[in-house]
């Protein structure tokens, strides 16, 4: 019996640890609210840091954005509304996910055309070269050659 | 003619040397702010507790009201535990003695008998002070680090951000100049 109450308890020491930069005072009573609160603060990059969102931040900012998320969900917003008021202060970048817009196109669908491109540029080499004759007879002056040399292979 | 398309991986690699030579003189952590050419945000913020009465300082709370009055003013966010916020500060100091510019603070996340103690020994430029202590209307204003210092014309748009301390340079090639044509 504590073997086993020791297994489980290594086991459970193993599984990764979801709370990440989240303090305890800042987790919301309502778990589905929390649960979005937490899912919000992965979208949004902290600042200060730049590479991580701030669920992952310790910062001050990425703290007081954490609340900040979690006080305009108790108020009702809705996911999109709190990362809308969250993007109205510190402009796109504060988005991990750039969104889909005019100055965003090329990101977003660069790939794709090139990928386009490329498969064109393979069809077309791919094209040429079928084109290129591979059985062409030789034609009468090519044909005197060949046997001049041919005879001088013989004499040889 | 077809020759020429074997030169166009030489021609992509210079053009993308050139977008890459570019982007070194960028600064990556430089994050443009949201409301450059739109109002500045509503906010309201007490005066900084303990100030002493300078010149031009005004111990009002400090509020949206005070950007549309007409006359370009520069929104200054500092703390006293900043370090580039003392770096700057001549240059706050000259933009008000000789340019003649109001200048208003934030003092963001700090503590008031420190930030009091900072203006009384480096000098206080500033018209209004706000206390800012729990960086709330810093939020509304997009602050991500201090120092970072505002233009705004006399109608409460946004013309100008800085983020980091302010040089020289700055106050000549784009503050001043703003400043000057909205005067």
């Amino acid at each position: 019996m504590r073997r086993l109450l020791t297994s489980i308890l290594f086991v459970v020491m193993l599984l990764p640890v979801s709370a990440k930069a989240v303090l305890p005072d800042e987790i919301l009573n309502d778990p589905a609210l929390e649960t979005r609160a937490r899912t919000l603060s992965l979208e949004l990059r902290c600042l200060v840091c730049q590479n991580q969102s701030i669920d992952d931040s310790n910062a001050d900012l990425a703290r007081d954005l954490r609340v900040l998320v979690r006080q305009r969900l108790l108020i009702g917003d809705t996911d999109k509304e709190v990362l809308d008021h969250i993007r109205a202060r510190y402009g796109d970048f504060v988005l991990l996910n750039p969104p889909v817009q005019s100055s965003t196109y090329l990101l977003w669908y660069g790939p794709v055309i090139f990928l386009l491109l490329g498969i064109g540029l393979v069809f077309l080499t791919l094209r040429r070269r079928n084109l290129v004759p591979v059985d062409i007879p030789p034609d009468e002056s090519e044909r005197i050659r060949l046997t001049d040399a041919l005879k001088q292979l013989g004499e040889k | 003619m077809m020759r020429l398309i074997y030169f166009l991986p030489l021609l992509g690699c210079l053009c993308l040397g050139v977008v890459f030579f570019l982007g070194l003189d960028s600064d990556p952590r430089e994050v443009p702010s949201a409301f450059i050419n739109k109002p500045a945000p509503e906010f309201s913020l007490a005066p900084l507790p303990g100030r002493a009465n300078a010149s031009q300082a005004d111990l009002g709370n400090f509020s949206r009201t005070d950007l549309v009055r007409g006359q370009p003013v520069i929104v200054n966010v500092w703390a006293s535990w900043c370090i580039p916020c003392t770096a700057e500060h001549p240059l706050i100091d000259r933009l008000v003695k000789q340019e003649g510019v109001v200048v208003h603070g934030i003092n963001y996340r700090d503590k008031a008998p420190a930030a009091a103690n900072w203006l009384a020994r480096l000098g206080d430029p500033f018209s209004k002070v706000g206390f800012d202590s729990d960086g709330k209307v810093g939020i509304e204003w997009g602050v991500y680090g201090v120092p970072e210092t505002f233009v705004i014309d006399g109608s409460g748009i946004v013309l100008f951000k800085h983020a980091g301390p302010l040089t020289p340079e700055i106050l000549e090639q784009d503050i001043l100049p703003r400043i000057r044509t909205h005067k």
